[in-house]
């Protein structure tokens, strides 16, 4: 018996804090707020680490059972944690990069008002992703899926008074719903066939009776259904295609909120439970095509429409997507430890250029849109240089993290499918472009912001002035951010330089526990088969790699001629494209599309039909009416009442004359 | 004949009454101290006394668990069936006098025997979870009643409180006649009074129609205890008019006693006949008290008609299988205790001197006077109806799936279209308190400690036995199969 980690302790410290902050934090000061948010988090990472620290020495894969739950019959779920490789590092970058942005959080909302309840949502978000990623259970799993998605919702509607902001929060949850609606058919069909939902459970089943469940080969069956529905769920977590939308208009909440929400952390949630699904999966090779093609697609189009926009935030909201999509081809082509590892280097550099984004928007006063902006770089120096690490980290430079990763999936989708690879590097050039077109709008040539505004406004958030709340501060025009807000990205930084550099192969390896003791023979065949082919291929490797760095070079080298070199160009392209420039620019019109498709049916259905016909006409006056009733016969009942006592007597005499007569009945039958 | 044959019992058959010693040592230490205090200091003393003492016996419940068997001439028997009620009971007990501390001082009660009373009481629904003879049952089942008609009647200045008091003593007495005509009628047909014994005859063969007259005479007795309909009808009167701690006392603690003995007479007597009896007490009960409580403006009545309905939610699970229905029954007096005990523990905190505010006017705009103490009693109310995650909801649950395992099709429908009128009254307090001003301010006093620790006892009950009701259930169905083994 090995001593008890408490596990448990690391999603309930953060709990602890959102509790405190939720319940006490109005009467608490700033400081106080920011020290409890901070310990609680921090606690957690410390314990993360202690595990990591002595991870080798334990039994791995061990479960800590927590308390029992719901037994119905068979059926058994308990508060139960599981710990192996794969949720040690998600364990990990959770804890990690959430801290890290917890201290930015500090400097960052510091002028808000509703700081308390900020970082009390911000704890209990750390609370449920921790469960989502520490449970031994999908229904576990699920509190923490759908407990992260209230987090969000409550987050990107921080500022609630603002209409975008509570509109956003709403189709965030919403869209998230139509995802979870997959999930949850997914869950019921595996209790319904597995009569359970643990994961040691379903995954031994599947692997001991290879003969039930074999590989999904020649038809779809249970397992590719299961495996598409989770995908379902997927994809509305982690803004896939066609479930995406709500991730650009997420953007609305605060820029610590998208840094650690919206793109480090719960948004890879898809990737994790479709890796932490993988035994189903490997069976259903159909599932796992059309993870892929999902995933690529995503990539490509998401990258499109991210050129096109002048929106800092939106710009990188839409490279999140896009990202995702990488690591989701990932999973689709079985390298599911690269995406894991692109997940992680992608945690570092895209939480980074969040955060440096967020340290631009602070210094010009809130302003978001590129066009505005321009030669920051002289003003605020560590904010350009960590920002310029990040651009080079996902753009895929090498030695820089984003590279090792992303050139890994690469590397694995060619071994698929040379089309897979071919968007994908197509892709990686775009990715290249457009970080390089936001690089240089907003850090070369002249400032084209409006000075005086910059002033007066004294820095404040316009967000923040939005939502009612006066903001003074005390520095005006350009200024660096405070030190809280600096360390955090100089960490990051050095993980987004660094961070690739343990390998991805030694990644795998560290991952391989997980990945491959479920290794099937349909895998193992398409090895073996397909090996002289692939060692036919290993000398290409360099070939690969050479031209998806020669893209990421492409990329920057376009951006410098566009945006530095002749910035009178980029109009004179869009003109010429017309109308394919105003499609993309304007999002391919998806928004609007889903309005009239979905949208304005189920409002004007719920309207006409639901609303003033079923809920007023039928259910309401149904209701009404026997509600009346009711309250008829509770008078009547009422004088039974006499508070005579004499009737009251004989109201019991009565019944026990009535029993009595039942029993006599009963037992002279 | 258990041990018929040694004369003096063994130290450890002491151990199987401790809690019930200890409760009655304390209870004597109070009426002793009583006479010799200060009038004005004796109320806390005494109540700390009396705390000392419920707590005292919760731990000699613990103790008590680790020796199981029975006692006293096969008279008593720990089991750990025993052992969850009289942990159930004494945590009740507990809880109820925390609440009572604030509502003496402001009703100007003397204390006296207050306590004392209580203790014994408990003595008497300790001793019914473990009695296995109906004459000691009996004996418990009166200890228990005396005591709480005294209590009831303790609002000595108010009118209506005497009233309810002699009331309850008068119909209660006339009830627990048909109870012992119903044991002496038994042990007529069977020649005993141990449950064991009576248990094997009614196994054996065909019953005698005097045994089944006894069961329903004793059924009609305990019955009338639980507020089961329709012996219901002194429920509204009595509880309108005691002391609101009490009320919180007695529609949990001596009701799940008598549940406890209802599952012992039924169950392991293997009574015959049951089935439609109960089936019709049970919708008959759901059905009036829910019907009752929809136009009840004052907040003691309403919560009345709502322990009559919920007497009835309990006895479906007597209706189905013991398996199921025992461990269901068993969780549901659990969680009904805790939400009933909280909230009439608000509800005594908010009546004010002479408890003139309870009426549902009088609860206008708390959540906003005082939003902790409207959204505790939010808690509770959730958990009567039945909202997921708070004990009510499990409860519910457990019984209508036990009941629909025994195909008891049409008592569930009944039974759960009775949960949906049941939520229109309980929402209708928290409408009121969150969605209407006070047309005059009600003075609301903050909540002292003792209170305070009782409501927190409460709540936490409650929402854990609706978030991780594994535990409980687990232990109610290993208690389950002591009793039918």
């Amino acid at each position: 018996m090995t001593p008890s980690l408490h596990l448990v302790l690391i999603p309930i410290l953060p709990l602890i804090g959102a509790a405190v902050n939720g319940l006490l934090g109005k009467r608490f000061s700033r400081q106080a707020v920011a020290t409890v948010a901070l310990a609680f988090c921090g606690a957690a990472f410390a314990m993360a680490l202690w595990i990591a620290l002595r991870f080798s020495s334990l039994p791995i894969p061990l479960t800590e059972y927590v308390a029992p739950w719901i037994r119905a019959g068979s059926f058994q779920a308990d508060f139960a944690f599981y710990l192996d490789q794969l949720s040690l590092v998600m364990m990990l970058v959770v804890t990690g990069v959430g801290f890290l942005i917890h201290i930015y959080a500090v400097g960052y909302m510091w002028e808000e008002g509703g700081f308390y309840r900020f970082f009390s949502y911000l704890n209990l978000f750390m609370f449920f992703m921790l469960t989502l990623v520490l449970a031994n259970n999908y229904l576990l799993m699920f509190i923490g899926w759908e407990g992260v998605g209230l987090a969000s919702y409550l987050l990107i509607g921080f500022w609630f008074t603002k209409d975008a902001a509570a509109a956003a929060g709403k189709k965030a949850f919403i869209v998230n719903r139509i995802g979870d609606f997959g999930f949850l058919i997914a869950l019921f069909l595996l209790i319904k066939h597995f009569g359970s939902l643990n994961f040691a459970d379903v995954f031994g089943t599947i692997v001991e009776n290879s003969t039930q469940y074999p590989v999904e080969t020649a038809g779809a069956g249970l397992l590719t259904a299961i495996g598409l529905l989770l995908m379902v769920g997927a994809a509305g977590k982690s803004a896939q295609l066609p479930l995406y939308v709500w991730l650009p208009d997420a953007m609305e909440g605060p820029t610590p909120v998208s840094a650690l929400i919206h793109a480090a952390t719960m948004v890879t949630a898809g990737v994790y439970m479709v890796a932490r699904s993988h035994v189903i999966f490997d069976r259903a090779p159909m599932a796992l095509t059309v993870v892929a093609i999902v995933g690529t697609l995503t990539a490509l189009f998401a990258a499109t429409i991210g050129i096109c926009q002048t929106d800092i935030k939106k710009v990188l909201a839409y490279s999140t997507i896009s990202q995702l999509g990488y690591m989701f081809l990932a999973c689709g082509v079985a390298a599911y430890s690269a995406g894991i590892f692109h997940l992680m280097t992608h945690a570092f550099f895209k939480g980074l250029l969040f955060l440096a984004a967020g340290s631009v928007i602070h210094a010009i006063g809130g302003e978001q849109d590129m066009r505005k902006m321009g030669g920051l770089r002289d003003h605020i120096p560590a904010t350009f240089w960590t920002m310029t690490a990040a651009t080079f980290a996902i753009a895929g430079f090498p030695p820089f993290a984003g590279f090792f990763s992303k050139d890994e999936i690469l590397w694995r989708a060619s071994q698929v499918s040379l089309a897979y690879w071919g968007i994908g590097v197509f892709t990686a050039f775009l990715t290249s472009f457009y970080m390089f077109r936001l690089w240089f709008l907003t850090f070369f040539g002249e400032y084209r912001g409006d000075q005086e505004a910059t002033q007066a406004h004294g820095g404040i958030h316009a967000t923040g002035s939005r939502a009612g709340v006066p903001a003074p501060h005390g520095h005006s025009g350009i200024h660096e951010s405070p030190k809280i807000m600096l360390i955090p990205l100089a960490i990051l930084a050095i993980l987004s330089v660094m961070g690739g550099w343990i390998g991805a192969h030694r990644f795998e390896l560290f991952l391989a526990p997980v990945f491959s003791s479920h290794q099937t023979a349909h895998l193992v065949a398409l090895t073996s088969e397909q090996a002289g082919q692939i060692t036919a291929m290993e000398h290409l490797e360099w070939v690969f790699t050479a031209i998806s760095v020669a893209a990421a070079a492409l990329g920057l080298y376009l951006a410098w001629l566009l945006y530095r070199d002749r910035p009178q160009l980029p109009q004179r392209i869009a003109n010429a494209l017309g109308g394919f420039y105003h499609a993309v620019a304007n999002k391919y019109y998806v928004d609007e599309l889903y309005a009239v498709l979905f949208v304005k049916p189920v409002v004007d259905g719920s309207t006409s039909i639901l609303w003033h016909g079923v809920d007023q006409n039928v259910i309401d006056d149904t209701l009404n009416d026997s509600a009346e009733a009711a309250r008829d016969v509770s008078d009547s009942v009422r004088h039974m009442q006499s508070g005579n006592l004499r009737s009251y007597a004989g109201w019991v005499a009565l019944g026990a004359a009535g029993v009595i007569a039942y029993m006599i009945w009963m037992g002279t039958r | 004949m258990n041990g018929a044959a040694q004369v003096t019992p063994q130290a450890v058959e002491y151990i199987r009454i401790l809690p019930e010693i200890v409760l009655t040592i304390f209870g004597i230490i109070i009426m002793m101290l009583d006479p010799l205090m200060d009038e004005r200091r004796s109320q806390r003393t005494l109540g700390a006394v009396g705390l000392v003492g419920a707590l005292a016996a919760i731990v000699a419940t613990l103790y008590q668990s680790q020796y199981p068997g029975v006692g006293f001439w096969g008279m008593v028997n720990v089991d750990s069936f025993s052992v969850f009620f009289h942990f159930l009971v004494t945590a009740v007990t507990a809880v109820v006098i925390l609440t009572s501390y604030e509502y003496m001082e402001v009703q100007q009660i003397r204390a006296g025997e207050y306590y004392g009373l209580i203790l014994f009481g408990a003595v008497g629904m300790c001793l019914m979870s473990s009695a296995v003879e109906l004459v000691l049952i009996f004996i418990a089942l009166e200890i228990s009643s005396i005591s709480t008609y005294i209590l009831a009647g303790f609002r000595r200045r108010a009118a209506i409180s005497s009233e309810s008091s002699v009331k309850y003593f008068l119909l209660g007495s006339f009830a627990t006649a048909f109870f012992l005509y119903g044991v002496a009628l038994m042990f007529g047909a069977t020649g005993s009074t141990s449950i064991a014994v009576i248990g094997q005859v009614l196994a054996s063969g065909q019953p005698p129609v005097l045994a089944y007259v006894g069961i329903a005479l004793m059924f009609v007795g305990l019955g009338f205890k639980v507020a089961a309909a329709p012996f219901h009808v002194w429920t509204p009167d009595v509880y309108e008019g005691a002391p609101a701690p009490i009320v919180g006392f007695m529609s949990t603690a001596p009701k799940a006693a008598v549940f406890a003995v209802l599952l012992r007479i039924l169950f392991e007597a293997h009574a015959p006949g049951r089935l439609w009896l109960i089936w019709v007490v049970a919708a008959l009960s759901m059905t009036l008290g829910n019907i009752g409580a929809l136009v009840q403006d004052n907040v003691k009545r309403l919560l009345a008609y709502s322990s009559i309905a919920h007497a009835g939610y309990l006895l479906v699970a007597f209706a189905a299988l013991p398996a199921n229905g025992i461990p269901a029954a068993m969780f549901y007096t659990a969680s009904y205790a805790a939400m009933n005990v909280g909230a009439f523990a608000v509800v005594s905190h908010l009546a004010s001197a002479g408890e003139r505010y309870v009426t549902m006017e009088d609860y206008a705009g708390l959540g906003r006077r005082s939003p902790l103490l409207a959204a505790t009693l939010t808690i509770f109310l959730l958990s009567l109806i039945g909202i997921p995650a708070t004990g009510g909801f499990f409860a519910k649950f457990y019984v209508f799936s036990a009941a629909l395992q025994a195909n008891l099709v049409g008592l569930v429908i009944i039974g759960v279209l009775n949960s949906a009128v049941g939520a229109y009254y309980y929402l209708r307090v928290i409408v009121v308190m969150y969605m209407r001003e006070a047309r005059q301010e009600v003075p609301v006093s903050p909540v002292p400690l003792g209170l305070g620790v009782a409501l927190a006892i409460s709540a936490v009950a409650t929402i854990y036995l609706g978030v991780l009701p594994g535990r409980v259930l687990e232990y109610a169905t290993r208690s389950a199969g002591d009793l039918l083994r």
